[in-house]
Formats: structure tokens, C-alpha cells, sequence
């Protein structure tokens, strides 16, 4: 994993930092998750762009089986210099549309229904595309993320399925 | 002992890529004592190399060069970049290939006549009898270890097999097994039995899948004859005034130039880079590229129809365990035009990894209908669709002057659209597809969409008539004596077979040709 936890408390996240939306604080300098499972720095982007951006990547692609953490890796390289005017201003573009949709900003778009209802209206921009685009091995190209799914990965170095279970199931 | 042979060397038969084709055309010609430099533009990569990770072993093993795209297929849109998934190493796409190897049935042979005009179908019949290719299919079995003939037994069935062979049976067909696989069953030619590890399109590490990276081209070496320069680019194919073909030019690892001096020079660089390496060759004499005459150079490009279905069950079915393409519904494969189109296709097991399924179950698609899919990838089934497509004049490769490769020439553009044929076929395909599963409990099927081309054919096709194609029967250009083509651009039609076993058959066959000449005295 590329995260940086920090031994911070839910109590210390809280106090230093302000929530945005239910899932996340932001502080200067960094995004966490409020349950305090993962927080990680942040350089480039504001600490709220971040936060929103991790938000739009599990709404592109929904897991719930799949922690926050995963999505913040997912996308942690576009704080970079080169990648933060193009993020700044694709979220800045995503908030606008939630405040013309009557919310407060995407993040606190209560329903994932409505956050999906302003991506919908964006799917065609090349900030929603590079965003969708990267996540496709963003997200699902990490390994930690595998056994999620269920999936086992490299399995030369145990000697193949021949002797694990190539045609275990006996329900057909 | 590999022989190493002088640039200006103009006794030896220059064969471009290593492939299916030019790697057994290699191999095959050093047998026969022929003196052979072939020429690779990717890198040696052995099974220790290989990698059991879909992205890092693409990474290590694609064609990533420059390619445009064009036309109404989906791949235009979804992968505008990638119109085809080609290898670049020693071996060419024989590292990642699946291994099924079918003959082609007697009847495509002879497209044009068994199916008759087709509207908007540049249809032909080889030039070639059925009977005559027996022989060399038998060969090409036994080189490539293919389970299910010359008495070697078929492979175990894995999960997805046995999913797939339930549903097949219930919805009543017959000819349902683990596949014709280049994939051995037993321990074989030097090689191991397969142990089931599950990447056969990453490159076997343990070698059970036949590719032509660790048997015919160390074979050819061993000879003395054969002299393999991996990361030697070629960009120029040269003639002489009399119109014959003198030598190719080439780049080496660090972009040097170098020409190579040859007697014959035969080309197998997939249907994408053949054709465009006759393109980028065009002269003074031959201004619409060589071997040209007939228009007919780029032209034709086939990909197969094809297509796959996915399936979830309430089940586990861990389809990732296992031999990749593990097994085959062959009822469909026949021509019948009473289910409202000509040829027919191949039903085939496959199972991606997580990363690619991500990637290819539905390019682009995004939210709930997507992601409950790979929720339930654990209970997936899969298989492939593999069927004959129309040979068209208008899906072609040309160049593209507009986008320019690391060699400052134009890249290839792939155009292609689909025949309505392909259409009316896919669409059977899917349903009986979809009524496989079902008929063993699926949840939920996916009808998916194809994924950039792995079966590229059609676009140097062979010909009676030179007025029809580029190549003879045996793969000669028909204008210049002295120029082959070798790969899968040979094909006149693409039948409902994967096309591997048909270009090594002909490799082997164009081997016995050329080497018969040479000896005569007459190349
Ligand atoms: C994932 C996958 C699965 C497949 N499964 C099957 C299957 O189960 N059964 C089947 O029959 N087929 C299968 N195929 C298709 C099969 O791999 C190809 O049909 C076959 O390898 C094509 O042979 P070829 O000689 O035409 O080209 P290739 O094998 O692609 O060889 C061409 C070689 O030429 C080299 N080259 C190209 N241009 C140049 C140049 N200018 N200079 C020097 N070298 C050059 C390339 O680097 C490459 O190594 C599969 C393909 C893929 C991608
Ligand atoms: S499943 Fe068999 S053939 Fe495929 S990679 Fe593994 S050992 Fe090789």
C-alpha cells in the first residue's frame, strides 16, 4: 500500500481537522478516514479535493465490501504538480454541478443516487474519463485488493491448481 | 551453437518476425540445412521470465508501438490505441496464445463456392485442396504436442469447464470436450504436463504450452543454420532494378541501422505489421508498396468474429484456476444458413484474472451494474466466441501520415467495420452462449463485448489469381519470385477455427516449398 497511516485517534482527527461529508476529515495536509483506519498526506492537491476525489472513485466504482484506503491508493498519484490544476479544477467543476443540483457540495450529497445523477451529467468530460479510466487499474490492479474479490493471483510458486483445486466444485 | 552470419551475407533467407510463422518457418528451413537470419523486434523472453500478473506481464510481452484505429467496431472506441493484442518478443504471440488448435473443416477452403455471393464480402476459395493440407496438419500436431490427436489424451476439465460442460449438455449438445489444446497432458517433447497454474496467456512457466520461444527457434539454433537478432526492427524491405527483393533494413536495441543482405525474404509480422512493412517499402518502381500490383496489399482484414459471455452463479467457480481456455462446444462450427448466416463458430471456455475482467467485462462502463458483476467474480463462468468473419476490401491497414512511429515512419491504421453477417452470427452466438449458463443457473449473463483483435489475418491473402490477392499457394508474392509472406496475413478466409495450427501447417508446408527451390536452383 502506498498509504502513510498515521497513529492518529478518531478524537485527534476530529479536533484538528474539519469533516467532509461522514467519511472523511480533512486537516492541513492530510485526508483520513473519520474511523481513523487510514489517513494519508497530501502536497499538491487541497486536503478537501482529495477527499472529494476518494469519494468520486468509490461512486464510479462501488464496493462496499472495499475499504476507503483502497480508493485513496487508487488515486493518490494525482497529487503530483502536474496532475493537481487538472484535479483542482475537475472537482471544483463537480461541485458547482452539486450546488446547481441543490446540495452543499458532492461530498455531502447525501444518497449516492444523487452523487451518481451529477457524474452522469459529466460522464462524457475528460476529467470524469481520465478519473474512470484510471481506476481501472487504479483500483483494481492492486493486490491487496485481490482476495476481496476472491481472486488468488500469481500461483506458480505453489505448483498451479493441479493439486489445489483446479475442479473442486462438485454443485454442477 | 548459434551460427552468426555477415550482413553482407546474400546466400541466406531473411525471415522477419518469430512468430507462428517465422518462428517455425526458421526453424523449419535450419532443418533442412538452409542458412537463416531471422529477424525479431522484441526481446528474448524464456519461462523464467514470464510473469503471473495480467498488466505487468502485458507490459513485458506486448506490441505497444504507435496504431490507429478506425470504423464502427467497438475496439474504435473502447481501445482507440490498442486495435490489436499482439506479442513483441521471440516467439511472437506464441508466449500468450491459449493453445486451441483446430483444423479448419473441409468446406472453408472453399468459401466462395460453399457460401456463394455475399453481399458486401470480397469472398474467395483458396487455392489450396484439403487434402493436400492432411499431411501438414498432422506435422503441425505433433510439433506443437496438440492433446486429442496422434493419441495424446485431452486435458483434466477445471471449474469453468465443468460449468460450461453441464450447460452445454443440458441445452443438448454433443460435441463438447477439454479442446485440440498445443498444451501437454502428459510430459512431453522435452516439455512438462500442465500443472493447472491458471496464466497461459501470461506465457507458461513451465513450458507445457507449446510456444515457439523454447522449441523451434533453440531447435533452429542448435542447428547451425539459424542465426535469431532479437530487438532487430525492420523498417525497409530493398529491391533491385530488376525488381526482385536484395535485402531488408533494420534497427538494432540502440536504433543503429544496419542492412541486411538477402536470397529470399520472407515476411511474418502479424496482419498488422506485414502489410504495413510492404507499405513503408514502396519505391520509385513499386509506388503503392511491394507486391502491390493487385491493390489487394493491407486489404481484407479479418479479426474472427467474436465476442464472450460471462456468467454469475450462486456458486463459487474460481474460473482463474486452471488451464485458461479449457474446453470447446464444436455443434455450432458447422455452415448452416438456415440460423440466418454463413460459416459458423466455436464456443470456448476462457477466464480472465480480476485486472482484466475489470478491464474488458464492459470497456468504459462505470456504477452499481457494473461493480456487482466483479462482486460476484468468484462465482463467474466465461467463455469465447470465435466464429468467421467476412473478408471485406474496405477493412484494411493503411498508413497513417499523420502519426509516426519511434522510427519516424507512419504508423498502421486499422479500419474495420463490421459485415452484417458478423452481426447475425454474434447475436446467435450470445443467445446460445447465455442459454448455456442459464441452463445450469445462472443469476445473471453478460453478453461481452470483443476485445482488441489476438486473431489477425487476411491482409496479404493467398490467391488463384494474381489479380485477387497477393500471394500464391505457397505463399510467394505474386510478383516478386523472391518475396514471402509467412504468418496469418496469408489467409484467404479466416474460417471458424483459431487460425494457429493452419499458419504453423502452412509454415512447415511453405518450408518444403522453399527449400525444394532453393535446391532446384530456382529462387
Ligand atoms: C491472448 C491471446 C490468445 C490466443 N489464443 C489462441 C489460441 O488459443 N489458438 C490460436 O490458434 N491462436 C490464438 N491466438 C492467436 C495467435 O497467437 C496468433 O494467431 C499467432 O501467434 C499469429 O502468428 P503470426 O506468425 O502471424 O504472428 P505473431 O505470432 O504475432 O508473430 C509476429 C512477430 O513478428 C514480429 N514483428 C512484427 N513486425 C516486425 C518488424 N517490422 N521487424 C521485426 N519483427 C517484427 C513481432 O514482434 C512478433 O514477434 C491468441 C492470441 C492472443 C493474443
Ligand atoms: S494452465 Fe497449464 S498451460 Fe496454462 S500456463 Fe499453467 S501450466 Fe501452462
Amino acid at each position: 500500500m502506498t498509504l502513510n497511516p498515521r497513529e492518529l485517534t478518531r478524537r485527534d482527527l476530529l479536533s484538528r481537522g474539519a469533516a467532509a461529508g461522514t467519511a472523511f476529515v480533512v486537516g492541513s495536509g492530510y485526508v483520513a478516514g473519520t474511523s481513523t483506519a487510514w489517513a494519508m498526506e497530501v502536497a499538491h492537491l487541497k486536503p478537501a479535493t482529495m477527499a472529494t476525489l476518494i469519494h468520486m472513485a468509490r461512486d464510479i466504482y462501488p464496493h462496499d465490501h472495499v475499504a476507503d484506503a483502497f480508493y485513496a491508493a487508487a488515486v493518490k498519484g494525482y497529487d503530483s504538480a502536474e496532475a493537481a490544476p487538472m484535479i483542482e479544477d475537475g472537482i471544483a467543476g463537480l461541485n458547482a454541478a452539486a450546488q446547481g443540483a441543490g446540495h452543499s457540495s458532492y461530498v455531502d450529497a447525501g444518497w449516492e443516487r444523487d452523487r451518481v445523477d451529477i457524474l452522469r451529467d459529466m460522464e462524457k468530460s475528460t476529467f470524469f474519463q481520465t478519473i474512470r479510466g484510471g481506476l481501472v487499474t487504479g483500483l483494481y490492479n492492486q493486490k491487496e485488493v485481490w482476495p476481496l474479490f476472491g481472486y488468488e493471483g500469481e500461483s506458480y510458486s505453489k505448483g498451479g491448481y493441479i493439486d489445489r483445486g483446479f475442479d473442486d466444485i462438485n454443485w454442477v | 551453437m548459434t551460427a552468426p552470419f555477415d550482413l553482407s551475407d546474400d546466400s541466406v533467407v531473411v525471415v522477419i518476425g518469430t512468430g507462428a510463422g517465422g518462428g517455425v518457418l526458421a526453424n523449419e528451413l535450419a532443418q533442412k540445412g538452409v542458412s537463416v537470419v531471422a529477424l525479431e523486434a522484441g526481446g528474448r523472453y524464456l519461462p523464467e521470465d514470464y510473469i503471473n500478473d495480467e498488466w505487468e506481464s502485458f507490459g513485458q510481452l506486448a506490441w505497444l508501438d504507435a496504431r490507429t484505429t478506425s470504423g464502427d467496431w467497438r475496439v474504435a472506441n473502447d481501445f482507440s490505441g490498442l486495435p490489436a493484442w499482439i506479442v513483441k518478443a521471440v516467439g511472437g504471440t506464441t508466449t500468450h496464445w491459449a493453445g486451441a488448435s483446430l483444423r479448419f473443416q473441409d468446406h472453408e477452403w472453399k468459401a466462395a463456392s460453399t457460401y456463394g455471393p455475399v453481399q458486401g464480402a470480397n469472398l474467395l476459395d483458396w487455392p489450396i485442396d484439403p487434402r493436400e493440407m492432411d499431411d501438414y496438419y498432422t506435422r503441425a500436431e505433433d510439433k506443437l504436442g496438440v492433446t486429442r490427436t496422434g493419441g495424446r489424451a485431452g486435458l483434466p476439465g477445471c471449474n469453468n469447464y465443468k460449468v460450461f460442460e453441464a450447460g452445454a449438455k443440458a441445452i443438448g449438445y454433443k460435441e463438447v470436450h477439454t479442446g485440440r489444446m498445443a498444451i501437454n497432458s502428459a510430459d512431453n517433447d522435452d516439455r512438462p504436463a500442465c500443472q493447472q497454474t491458471g496464466f497461459c496467456f501470461q506465457g507458461c512457466k513451465w513450458g507445457a504450452k507449446w510456444s515457439a520461444a523454447y522449441t523451434d527457434i533453440p531447435r533452429g539454433e542448435a542447428t547451425g543454420n539459424l542465426e535469431v537478432r532479437d530487438r532487430a526492427h525492420v523498417l525497409k524491405i530493398e529491391h533491385d532494378a530488376s525488381g526482385k527483393v536484395t535485402g531488408v533494413l533494420y534497427a538494432d536495441a540502440d536504433g543503429n541501422q544496419h542492412l541486411q543482405r538477402a536470397r529470399v525474404v520472407c515476411v511474418a509480422g502479424n496482419s498488422i505489421e506485414s502489410p504495413r512493412l510492404l507499405l513503408n517499402s514502396a519505391s520509385s518502381m513499386f509506388p503503392d508498396g511491394l507486391a502491390n500490383s493487385s491493390g489487394q496489399v493491407g486489404r481484407n482484414y479479418m479479426r474472427h468474429m467474436t465476442g464472450s459471455v460471462y456468467a454469475v452463479f450462486d456458486q463459487p467457480v474460481k474460473m482463474w484456476r486452471g488451464t485458461t481456455m479449457a474446453g470447446i462446444i464444436q455443434d455450432e462450427a458447422r455452415h448452416d444458413p438456415s440460423r440466418g448466416f454463413v460459416g459458423g463458430y466455436e464456443l470456448e471456455t476462457l477466464a480472465l484474472g480480476l485486472p482484466f475482467m475489470a478491464a474488458f467485462l464492459d470497456p468504459g462502463a462505470w456504477g452499481r451494474e457494473f461493480t456487482t458483476a466483479l462482486d460476484a467474480y468468484e462465482n463467474m463462468a466465461g467463455m469465447w466466441i470465435v466464429g468467421e468473419d467476412m473478408p471485406q476490401e474496405t477493412n484494411r491497414i493503411t498508413l497513417n501520415m499523420d502519426v509516426k512511429d519511434q522510427y519516424g515512419l507512419p504508423v498502421p491504421n486499422v479500419h474495420f467495420d463490421d459485415h452484417p453477417n458478423d452481426i447475425a452470427m454474434r447475436n446467435h452466438a450470445y443467445k446460445q452462449g447465455m442459454a448455456v449458463y442459464d441452463a445450469v443457473g445462472a443469476t445473471r449473463v453478460f453478453p461481452t463485448p470483443p476485445y482488441p483483435s489476438t486473431h489477425n489475418l487476411g491482409t496479404n491473402r493467398m490467391s488463384e489469381n494474381p489479380r485477387d490477392g497477393v500471394v500464391n499457394a505457397h505463399g510467394q508474392t505474386h510478383d516478386i519470385t523472391n518475396l514471402f509472406i509467412s504468418d496469418g496475413s496469408q489467409f484467404t478466409t479466416g474460417a471458424a477455427e483459431n487460425p494457429t495450427l493452419t499458419i504453423v501447417a502452412l509454415a512447415i508446408r511453405q518450408a518444403d516449398h522453399i527449400a525444394g527451390e532453393l535446391s532446384k536452383g530456382t529462387l
